[in-house]
């Protein structure tokens, strides 16, 4: 990591007006060659984790030895993420703008060499499209990017998210610099209330709505009043905002900036997940070099306005993704949901009149303040404005952060820009809203991706993680799943949440052993129903919901558990057993070597047996078959 | 687990003696001590002024502290949904076969440290098991069996050396 | 005074007031558990769960947290709420059935049998947190807290050992509505660092 001060590139400069900022942003712009080669490697969480750190290595010391000329040296910049995580590691080489996948550290030479040297592409790099084959040698023009509209992503992968000096020059505050100079804190809100941005954490809780409750909440209650950004994404599957804060970190806090002005708050809160090291680590240096620009802290572009925040790292508590746990946690306490019924635009941090958005809604803010709430609204459809965005996972062939604007059909998403599932079937369900959405089945996949579409099929928007599922994945399995957890991530303050989600679990538990009857099934639906009306907080009253749409879609499929004894997605363990077919297993022992159970046998070159009785049905044999010869009944 | 460079009492006069700064102590602690002992907690909670109580019920109720020295390594297996769909329960189930240890404990002879964590947000990898920060994308049985076997193999290198010194 | 109607019936209440307070104050009958006027209250029971009703819109809230307004109304025995009671008793009489109190208290809502299997025969402690807050709110010592979470959640002193901070006033056992911590008391009480004279004194 480098340290705070070498991570800086430019001298700080104490912006004094917007002016100012302005002719900062020309002089960078200016001081760069845009024919100069640059090689732009993906740092995002998924491209490192494949080793995009080591290619990046591979590069600087490939370079070194090269004798290349000053003059066309190619810079090295590391970015957010992509998106298109299924590829990575992703290499782009500007100024051509030859988008590279699967970039090992052993490819780099041939890069050097051919590309930059030579100018010509690493054919054997490229994407190649799978229904056309033909190679695609820019990033835009793949299906997955050439589907989106990436406004609130627009920078990621583009700027490298340390250097203050690459956002400002790609345009970061801007907006702020607008705000504070040419509109009133009052005209900031309603333009926030005329974009329509619904709050991209949930609920979909209009913000300017809220922004305004908290205005009238400071006129019955004074200052000061808090804006906090909820950076504790949790739900499963869910990378959105950890994409944000990672690869375009000013963003945030330019939109948190300008929150503060338009409330006349002093100081902010970070509360950011533990899980997210990164992001925390990219949001200080953040933090630390706005501070340095004189974009934040005291006298703001020195327009009279002063404003500060700090970074709340969480502890590892998904309940603290509630608005209220979230404040008690900043308060230094076990994360509980308050019992209360007050607003927290009334009643928040400290008590006070505070404004809690999450990461994307904060992000939204300046585009809105910068091109407008017109532009915005224009974006979408009439009650979801503006675009989404989505992390696509599970089985699907791409992988990765989608974004698109809201209304787009979920067959748009899946099919179009994720490439639709690998076994080229189509998909089972769509999982969204994490724990607390639903699965939305195929038959329902030209329902429109926006707030009310999903809550009209029993789901919802959530934070916005998408998770394919196959014909391999069970429903029964999906709903144990989520309970379990919920219940290893309830507070246990209040009991529908903390007896029920573990009995709605233990009668799934049956199922998924072939236990149960019709009966069960009403006995979960009006439990189900007893734990939305009773629980404390929206971790509670929305556990059920996988539960209950998974019933009120896949109902057969439940039955098929306790009337045929049957897991028609062969995953509940009891109801499955594993053999080897003997065509197929050529013998060569792997399977019987990697049992844990010492229960398959049979000669080298002769088909194996499993002893079913034996058998844990763990799945290693099936992992580890190269010949596709075990299978499940 | 001897601290790594860091007295208590520097990490007590990081922060003002206000009871908000209750979680930035703890995580403080155990960043550089791996686990937090009653003393630690003794110490943080009297100096910003809360309860005992308070401190004990924060370090039970958050997932990342723990009360006991934890293993040489840590091994996290992701079971975010995707994860999940990928198999990642059955990692956890063969790990803890493997390492004769439940998920949430630590081997007899304090080598490792069995964990699940809900989500580490890097589902095109999944199933993804995290082992001392670093990603195992697309983990299988076999693959993290000869991971843990490299890192044995090292810590077995160590040893020697050590004996020797 | 604020005016509003509970069960069809006119009820008068000062502001500041919750719904549960008023609705005890006309011999109305809600059921809690958590529920204490000597401490907070802390909605974690959800027994006392009424319906609030304006036309066809309808809301299930805690009473005990609730405050009043002019003209609500307030439902106690809606279907909803019987839903929520049932279901909250029935897994009551599995997680504590070695409570006599909550026994009785199921009965009186006509929850005698439970489909739930028990996981601990000899348990009476739901975790209503009632000990803890008198210990910090009444007594002002904080020898004991809930700790951990979900599932997991208990009462207890830290690190499960003997506290020297009880000082055995039995203000947690007095106020226990399920009989729980008399067993609980002999495992968190220690030796006294301070005496019940001392702490009279302050």
């Amino acid at each position: 990591m480098p340290n705070l001060s070498t991570a800086l590139k430019m001298d700080p400069w104490r912006l004094q007006s917007g002016e100012e900022l302005n002719r900062l942003r020309a002089q960078i712009i200016a001081g760069r060659d845009p024919q100069r080669p640059e090689i732009i490697i993906c740092h995002g969480t998924g491209c490192l984790a494949n080793g995009s750190d080591k290619v990046a290595k591979a590069f600087r010391a490939a370079l070194e030895g090269k004798g290349i000329q000053a003059k066309v040296m190619p810079g090295i910049k590391t970015t957010g993420c992509h998106g298109f995580c299924s590829r990575g590691p992703l290499v782009i080489i500007r100024p051509q703008g030859l988008f590279y996948q699967r970039v090992k550290p052993k490819d780099v030479e041939e890069i050097v060499d051919h590309t930059l040297v030579h100018g010509k592409a690493v054919e054997r790099l490229l994407y190649k499209d799978p229904s056309s084959g033909d190679l695609i040698f820019n990033e835009g023009e793949i299906p997955f990017y050439k589907l989106q509209q990436r406004i609130v992503l627009h920078n990621i992968g583009k700027i490298d998210p340390t250097d203050i000096t690459d956002t400002i020059a790609a345009g970061g505050y801007q907006a702020l610099a607008k705000a504070l100079t040419t509109m009133t804190p009052e005209q900031v809100v309603a333009e926030m209330e005329k974009s329509g941005l619904r709050g991209r954490g949930g609920a979909g809780f209009p913000t300017g709505r809220k922004w305004r409750s908290a205005l009238q909440a400071i006129k019955k209650k004074g200052r000061p009043v808090y804006v906090v950004v909820n950076g504790d994404e949790g739900d499963p599957g869910a990378f959105m905002d950890r994409t944000i804060m990672e690869g375009d970190p000013h963003a945030v806090l330019e939109g948190l900036i300008i929150g503060a002005y338009a409330l006349g708050a002093a100081q902010g809160y970070l509360y950011v997940r533990a899980e997210y090291p990164l992001a925390i680590r990219h949001l200080e240096i953040a933090m630390h070099q706005a501070r340095e620009y004189g974009l934040l802290g005291e006298n703001i572009l020195n327009s009279g306005f002063s404003f500060d925040a700090r970074i709340n790292r969480g502890a590892g508590a998904f309940v603290c993704g509630e608005s209220t746990a979230l404040f008690t946690s900043i308060e230094g306490k076990p994360g509980n949901p308050r019992p209360k019924y007050v607003r927290s635009v009334e009643e928040g941090l400290w008590g006070r009149p505070t404004v809690l958005n999450n990461v994307e809604t904060w992000a939204n803010v300046p585009l809105i303040i910068e091109r407008g709430a017109d532009w915005y609204a224009g974006l979408g459809v009439p009650h979801s404005t503006g675009t989404k965005v989505f992390s696509l996972v599970g089985k699907v062939n791409n992988v990765g952060l989608v974004e698109v604007p809201m209304g787009v059909s979920m067959a748009h998403i899946v099919e179009q820009i994720g490439g639709g599932v690998p076994d080229g079937k189509p998909f089972k369900a769509v999982q969204t809203g994490g724990p607390s959405g639903g699965c939305i089945p195929y038959s329902l996949k030209d329902t429109p991706v926006d707030f009310d579409s999903l809550t009209a099929a029993g789901s919802m928007m959530g934070s916005g993680a998408m998770i394919v599922m196959d014909h391999t994945d069970c429903v029964v399995d999906v709903g144990r799943y989520f309970l379990r957890f919920l219940e290893e991530e309830s507070c246990g303050k209040c009991l529908p949440c903390r007896l029920g989600l573990t009995r709605l679990r233990e009668i799934l538990d049956n199922f998924s052993q072939g236990v149960g009857s019709e009966k069960d099934i009403e006995d979960l639906t009006s439990l189900s129903q007893a734990i939305q009306d009773g629980a404390l907080c929206a971790l509670g009253s929305s556990a059920p919901n996988p539960v209950l749409t998974t019933i009120r879609y896949f109902r057969e499929e439940y039955l098929a558990h306790v009337q045929e004894h049957k897991c028609p997605a062969g995953v509940c363990k009891d109801l499955i057993t594993y053999g080897i077919d003997p065509e197929r297993c050529t013998g060569c022992m792997n399977c019987a070597r990697q049992c844990p159970a010492q229960c398959i046998t049979g000669k080298k070159k002769t088909a194996h047996v499993i002893d079913t009785h034996k058998c844990l049905r763990c799945g290693i044999c099936k992992e580890t078959c190269k010949f596709d010869a075990v299978f499940i009944s | 687990m001897e601290p790594q460079g860091v007295q208590i009492d520097e990490i007590m006069e990081r922060y003002p003696d206000k009871p908000e700064y209750l979680i930035f102590l703890l995580q403080d602690i155990q960043a550089s001590y791996g686990y937090i002992s009653a003393q630690a907690m003794q110490l943080a909670c009297d100096r910003i002024g809360v309860p005992l109580t308070q401190g004990y019920s924060v370090a039970t109720f958050y997932q990342s502290f723990r009360l006991d020295p934890s293993g040489e390594h840590e091994i996290r297996v992701c079971l975010g949904t995707a994860c999940h769909l990928k198999g990642g329960q059955r990692l956890v189930e063969d790990l803890e076969r493997r390492l004769n240890v439940e998920a949430g404990g630590t081997t007899e002879d304090l080598r490792f440290t069995l964990n699940t964590v809900n989500c580490v947000g890097a589902c095109a990898l999944a199933p993804v098991v995290v082992v001392d920060n670093e990603y195992q994308p697309n983990a299988t049985s076999k693959k993290l069996e000869k991971y843990l076997k490299t890192i044995d193999a090292l810590a077995g290198v160590e040893a020697k050396e050590g004996a020797h010194a | 005074m604020i005016t509003f109607k509970i069960d069809g019936q006119q009820v008068k209440a000062r502001p500041g007031w919750t719904v549960l307070e008023t609705a005890r104050e006309h011999g109305i009958e809600i059921p809690t558990l958590c529920f204490h006027p000597a401490v907070s209250a802390s909605g974690a029971c959800r027994l006392c769960m009424v319906e609030l009703r304006e036309g066809t819109w309808s809301k299930l809230v805690a009473s005990c947290i609730y405050p009043v307004a002019e003209g609500l109304q307030v439902h106690t025995d809606t279907e909803r709420v019987r839903n929520v009671r049932r279901w909250v008793l029935e897994m009551l009489l599995a997680a504590c059935p070695a409570s006599p109190e909550i026994a009785a208290l199921a009965a009186k809502y006509d929850v005698v049998r439970t489909r739930f299997t028990s996981h601990d025969p000899d348990q009476t402690c739901m975790v209503c947190g009632l000990c803890a807050r008198v210990c910090d709110e009444v007594v002002g010592l904080s020898a004991i807290a809930i700790v951990d979470r979900g599932v997991h959640k208990r009462v207890g002193a830290p690190f499960a050992k003997p506290t020297d901070i009880c000082v055995a006033c039995g203000s947690c056992v007095t106020v226990c509505p399920t009989g729980a911590m008399q067993a609980i008391f002999d495992s968190v009480r220690g030796e006294p660092t301070t005496a019940l004279t001392q702490l009279a004194a302050q």
